[in-house]
């Protein structure tokens, strides 16, 4: 999916846990998230904390949509 | 050795394992003695040549979430057994599952040179990331092709345990991307010519080298401040408006959703659910902010820290969908996107 959108002109980061599936399939911009279940958020968390984990997550991936890059690149830090 | 069985073990997730569906993804490695679920088919395939030894057991998600540790612990467990072969799987089409299939057949070739029998579905990523390790016999795309994939695998194993040559036209697995060198009795320069001469002819020529093929597509250019930009969400996480009005399958989706997110700033347990069969739903449907993070985008949206979302997100189930169906739902969705005036996406994937 994520190529096909790229694909149109738009640029689109893949926020997902297993980052080599995204390689796989061709993500350009891809953000590492927490697990499979909850990629966006960690129910061990106090509800406070989860959506600021979020909120950490997507701000990372507006970065990345801002970055100019020239092949894929997995933004974890 | 002659005398001797061949020693074969085999690797599982949690659910061919006997330990349960999705809830039980998060199961560490464990191993029990002798056969479990496919392994009972797989022994009485094998019959008397060959003894499925130990079955070492992982949650999919426990391998996919911690795969330096669960695959140290899992060859740590198989490399006990001294084994002659290793068979993984089969995993059809599911993705986790293929993926650990082949990280574990890698480490098992690298680490105890011992060969790899696995089975899985062509699109299943398993097979582009590891097939150079693995004999990995070509599966229909779910368990109801475990009849005839369990043969299909025995016979690879008897093969190769009598040190037999194996090839994928003889013994149905995926090329491993080998070269091996042999004497033709032609020269090349005929052969190109003969087969330029029937291509010139509309006659059937089988080429010697099929083209790898290559799909990549470059990133677009960023975009130059997220404060000024019209931001889509897009999951394959399998949100939707609780009830599924469209029926979207919970796995080998054939159709996606579009949904108005208008006045809505965030998804309760009340309003929105997941419909993806391929991961425990527990957690996404107690808060499916988790997979498409609708509540934070919202505030942001007032902050000012973007343009604005589109009121509009796209859904679909990523659970052994088939490629071919992803690729098209995407076409459209990206299409009306670029209509709408959005300028960038954020695709989740769980």
């Amino acid at each position: 999916m994520v190529k096909e959108i790229e694909r149109a002109g738009l640029p689109v980061v893949h926020m997902c846990t297993v980052v080599p599936i995204s390689l796989t399939v061709g993500a350009n911009r891809i953000v590492p998230t927490v697990s499979i279940p909850h990629p966006l958020g960690n129910p061990q968390l106090t509800a406070a904390d989860e959506k600021e984990l979020r909120r950490r997550l997507v701000r990372k991936a507006l970065r990345a949509l801002e970055t100019e890059i020239h092949g894929q690149v997995v933004f974890d830090k | 050795m002659s005398n001797q069985k061949l020693k074969v073990v085999h690797y599982l997730n949690q659910f061919y394992g006997g330990i349960g569906g999705e809830d039980k993804a998060d199961h560490h490695p464990e191993e029990r003695a002798g056969v479990l679920g496919p392994g009972m088919a797989l022994q009485a395939a094998l019959g008397a040549d060959a003894e499925v030894v130990a079955t070492v057991i992982c949650g999919d998600s426990y391998f996919a979430e911690n795969i330096e540790s669960a695959l140290h612990t899992v060859i740590t467990m198989i490399k006990a057994h001294a084994p002659d072969i290793v068979v993984t799987g089969p995993a059809f089409n599911a993705g986790r599952y293929g993926v650990a299939c082949g990280a574990v057949a890698k480490a098992v070739f690298e680490e105890l040179r011992v060969p790899v029998v696995s089975g899985m579905y062509p699109e299943n990523p398993g097979v582009e990331m590891y097939c150079r390790y693995a004999y990995i016999v070509r599966t229909g795309n779910s368990a109801a092709d475990m009849r005839k994939a369990i043969p299909a695998i025995a016979n690879l194993v008897k093969a190769l345990g009598k040190k037999e040559e194996v090839a994928p036209e003889t013994h149905a697995y995926i090329p491993q991307g080998l070269r091996k060198n042999y004497f033709h009795t032609e020269r090349g320069a005929k052969r190109a010519v003969d087969m330029l001469v029937a291509k010139i002819n509309a006659q059937p020529f089988v080429t010697e080298y099929p083209m790898p093929h290559f799909d990549r597509v470059a990133p677009n250019m960023p975009i130059a401040d997220a404060r000024k930009v019209k931001i889509a969400l897009v999951t394959s996480g399998g949100i939707v408006p609780k009830g599924n009005p469209d029926h979207i399958e919970s796995s080998s989706a054939s159709r996606y959703g579009k949904y108005d997110l208008q006045g809505v700033t965030d998804l309760t347990p009340e309003s929105f659910a997941t419909a993806h069969g391929g991961y425990d739903p527990v957690y996404a449907n107690l808060d499916a902010d988790r997979v498409l993070p609708l509540d934070v985008l919202r505030e942001m949206e007032k902050a000012g820290e973007i343009g604005s979302l589109h009121r509009y997100f796209y859904t679909t189930v990523g659970n052994g969908t088939a490629v071919a169906n992803c690729a098209a739902f995407a076409k459209k969705i990206a299409q009306e996107l670029v209509n709408d005036g959005v300028h960038a996406v954020i695709l989740t994937s769980t």
